[in-house]
Parts: structure tokens; C-alpha cells; sequence
């Protein structure tokens, strides 16, 4: 590994100052990505300043207002257990719970899976189609910005030099929601996402889709929200039609990479397809609720 | 640079040792500890083979900084028999063959281990989910599922008689 400095502070502003004085330094949470990186000369930064001391950083938390707040170093292992988390937010919860091995999962968090900003990443289009937002503290002071904000491009994020993310929130359930993701992968485990699907959804007392976020992965430079396939839902009772519109809002969104995963036709047809069935599984979840 | 000082609980017991920022903890439990059953597989996180607890939450160990195990529980595979009493995973691994090289078997007991802790009685289907991230290229994996719900059936049968 390259040499670099370790520091491991104990508050916000300890590990402001930590990040704004030495070149190109890095922010730790679980270090599945970033030790990976620091092996094979990816990343050489000054130093590493490890989030997990700092009040906050990790764990879970119910607000007054039914939502929910995550540390964003919190561990994926920790994520899947909160039962209250896991049956109000079931799609963000198996989005996060598919990153890896139950090895990765004892480290892997929100925060490191958005900003090391792969376009495949698997809680990004959970969070997204969650309307989460993202806690920012740096130099200027603390900030919230919805998760859709953070990812610049692959490998890029728009948070400022001395900023990271402490926590995120997930805003208050009605009663009739509820949120699904979907992934493909060739494999059953253990793989990255050719396309992820996260979908939430609100609806009324008779079944109607009030509000529906749409949100799509690895089939952009950024993780997507897809306005359209959303607005398809709202309205009906996810009727063919709607399904259809919805299928032709996620496959015109779409701008995937050609690779060894999937071809750029490929992944545009199973967007639309991801999209469908994760918008009937959050149905159904919703409908019972 | 300047060495870090690392105070942690190593299998119950004290330990403490320096190290560079740059040192995983896997190296740290090898070269500084002496402990050398938890083996560097890919040293990226993907065959767990050099698996651990750490604060009881399995890990990779090759993904983990020496540094952030200050004040950790860090649990190995040498601390998983009693003295020369073999756990009855690694009884089973043995009655079952279910290792060739040996070079996975340590971290897959740490994590079947962490699996029968968290769950005592697990289905084929979540004992394969559990493991995969563990990878074997002798066995096929088949009389490593058998080992491991034969001692889960063991261990039951022991806290029913406990």
C-alpha cells in the first residue's frame, strides 16, 4: 500500500480539518472500496481519516416524525437487522443487503457505496427512489442535499474539499407505501449490477398511486431518477398501460456503457423490465400495509 | 512516518502491538501477532479467507486498517477450539473432509461460526448464501454445507442437553 497518514477523529469538525490539511486525503467508513483501491495504487491520498469515531457516523435512529436517520458509516450487516428500518423501507434495505459477501456486508455502508460513485452501485436508486437526503458536513458548516446531488460521474462526487457525508435521512412513510429494488446480475450472488431498478411508491385508501419515484442504475454515468417512469404511475392502479409507459420512460433514460456485462441494448431492455417488476412488488407491499 | 500504537482484545486477551497506517489488519495478526491461521487469499475482499470478528460482525481482515482495530474485539480462528478440543465445526470439517488444501478452512469456520451464532439453525439454501463469499477450490462446496449443518445439529443437541 501506498504511505499515507491515519487519523481516526473524534468530531465533525477534528475530522474537517484532518481532511482540508493533507493532499487528496481520503474519507474511511467500511474501506471495502477505498482499501481496495489504496492496494492497487488507485488512490495514493495524504491521508485517510477514518469516520467511525465521530458521533453519528454509525448507527440507526427513529425520528419523532415516523422517518429514519443512518450514520453513513453504519454497516450494511447493521442496516438488515433494524426491523423497523427493514419494514418501513424494505427496498433500501434489500438494495443495501446485495452489496457483496456477509464479509462486505460487516463493513460496507451508504455513504461509502454513493460516494466511491460507481453507476452500478446498489443502495444509490434504493435511496434515490426513497427521496432520501444526505447530511454534508465541512468547512462551511452542515448541509442537506438529496442523494441524487452527490454522484458527478464515475469515481466523481460534487461534495467540496473538507465536506463528507455524516448521515442520511429517509423522510417520514404514509401508511400505504412502500419501496422495492431489483437487480441483474448473471450470477445468483456475489456480482455488480448490469442494471439496478429501485421503485417507491405511495398510494390512497382505494389503491391509487399518489407519488412514485423511479430510479434506475448502471445504465448511466450517474445513477438516475427518472421523472417520467414515475409520473406513468401516478394515477392508476398500475394498469398495462401504465407499465407500458413506464417500461418506455425507463428504457428512453437510459445511456448505459457497452462492456463485458451487458451490451447497450441489453441493458436498455431490462430497465424497462427491471422497472416493472420492482413497481409491482412495491405495490403489492404497499396495497397490504 | 511515525508508528501507531494498537491496544486491542485478541481472542479474549490483551493485546497490543505498532504498526504502519498502510498495514492491514491481516498483516498486523500475521507479522506483528504471530497469528497465521487467517491466510491471504486475494487480499481484496472477495474469497474470505482471511475472515475474522471484529466487535462480532465478520469481516474480511485484508480490508481492514491495523489502525482501526484500537479498542476492537477481535476474534480468530485460534481462538475457535478450547485448548486441544476441536469446535464441532472443525469436528465436522474433518468427519465430513471438507477441506483438501486447507488454505479456505480457516475462514470458512470463522464464518460458519458467525453463522450458527447468529443463527442456530439455518437451511442449506441460507448456510450457501452465508458462505458465498468464502470461495474453495477443492471441495465444491457441498461437504462444507454438510459439515457445517451437521455441527449446527450438534451444537443444538448440545444446548438441549446444557
Amino acid at each position: 500500500m501506498p504511505q499515507f497518514d491515519y487519523v481516526a477523529p473524534t468530531s465533525v469538525d477534528e475530522a474537517v480539518k484532518a481532511l482540508l490539511a493533507a493532499p487528496a486525503a481520503r474519507v474511511l467508513a467500511g474501506g471495502t472500496d477505498l482499501i481496495v483501491q489504496l492496494k492497487a495504487g488507485r488512490a495514493s491520498p495524504g491521508a485517510v481519516v477514518d469516520l467511525k469515531r465521530i458521533p453519528g457516523s454509525i448507527g440507526i435512529r427513529r425520528e419523532a416524525d415516523g422517518g429514519f436517520t443512518i450514520g453513513a458509516a453504519t454497516s450494511g450487516a447493521a442496516i438488515g437487522e433494524d426491523v423497523a428500518l427493514t419494514r418501513a423501507w424494505p427496498g433500501v434495505v434489500e438494495a443495501t443487503n446485495l452489496i457483496g459477501s456477509t464479509q462486505v456486508q460487516g463493513r460496507a455502508s451508504l455513504g461509502g457505496n454513493l460516494c466511491n460513485a460507481s453507476p452500478a452501485a446498489d443502495s444509490v436508486p434504493a435511496l434515490i427512489a426513497a427521496r432520501a437526503t444526505c447530511v454534508i458536513v465541512g468547512p462551511a458548516g452542515r448541509r442537506e442535499a438529496p442523494v441524487e446531488a452527490i454522484q458527478a460521474g464515475p469515481g466523481r462526487t460534487t461534495l467540496q474539499p473538507g465536506e463528507f457525508i455524516l448521515e442520511f435521512r429517509l423522510p417520514p412513510r404514509p401508511r400505504k407505501s412502500a419501496d422495492a429494488y431489483l437487480r441483474l446480475i448473471p450470477r445468483t450472488e456475489m456480482d455488480i449490477a448490469v442494471v439496478g431498478a429501485g421503485v417507491n411508491l405511495v398510494l390512497d385508501g382505494a389503491g391509487v398511486v399518489t407519488e412514485a419515484y423511479v430510479s434506475l442504475g448502471a445504465v448511466a454515468p450517474t445513477t438516475l431518477l427518472v421523472k417520467a417512469a414515475g409520473d406513468a404511475l401516478v394515477g392508476g392502479k398500475l394498469e398495462e398501460a401504465a407499465l407500458e409507459q413506464l417500461d418506455a420512460a425507463a428504457r428512453a433514460a437510459c445511456n448505459p456503457i457497452d462492456d463485458k456485462r451487458g451490451t447497450v441494448d441489453y441493458r436498455t431492455k431490462i430497465a424497462g423490465v427491471l422497472a416493472r417488476r420492482a413497481a409491482t412488488i412495491a405495490y403489492n407491499r404497499a396495497e397490504v400495509r | 512516518m511515525s508508528k501507531i500504537h494498537v491496544t486491542a482484545t485478541v481472542n479474549g486477551d490483551p493485546a497490543e502491538f505498532l504498526t504502519d497506517p498502510g498495514t492491514t489488519l491481516l498483516d498486523a495478526l500475521r507479522d506483528e501477532l504471530g497469528l497465521t491461521g487467517s491466510k491471504e487469499g486475494c487480499g481484496s475482499g472477495d474469497c474470505g479467507a482471511c475472515s475474522v470478528m471484529v466487535d462480532g460482525r465478520l469481516v474480511c481482515s485484508c480490508l481492514v486498517l491495523a489502525a482501526e482495530a484500537e479498542g476492537r474485539r477481535i476474534e480468530t480462528i485460534e481462538g475457535l477450539a478450547h485448548g486441544t478440543e476441536l469446535h464441532p465445526l472443525q469436528q465436522k470439517f474433518l468427519e465430513h473432509a471438507a477441506l483438501q488444501c486447507g488454505f479456505c478452512t480457516p475462514g470458512l469456520l470463522v464464518a460458519a461460526k458467525a453463522l450458527l451464532d447468529a443463527n442456530p439453525d439455518p437451511s442449506e439454501e441460507e448456510t450457501r448464501y452465508w458462505l458465498a463469499g468464502n470461495l474453495c477450490r477443492c471441495t465444491g462446496y457441498d461437504k462444507v454445507i454438510r459439515a457445517v449443518l451437521d455441527a449446527a445439529a450438534v451444537l443444538r443437541q448440545e444446548r438441549r442437553a446444557a
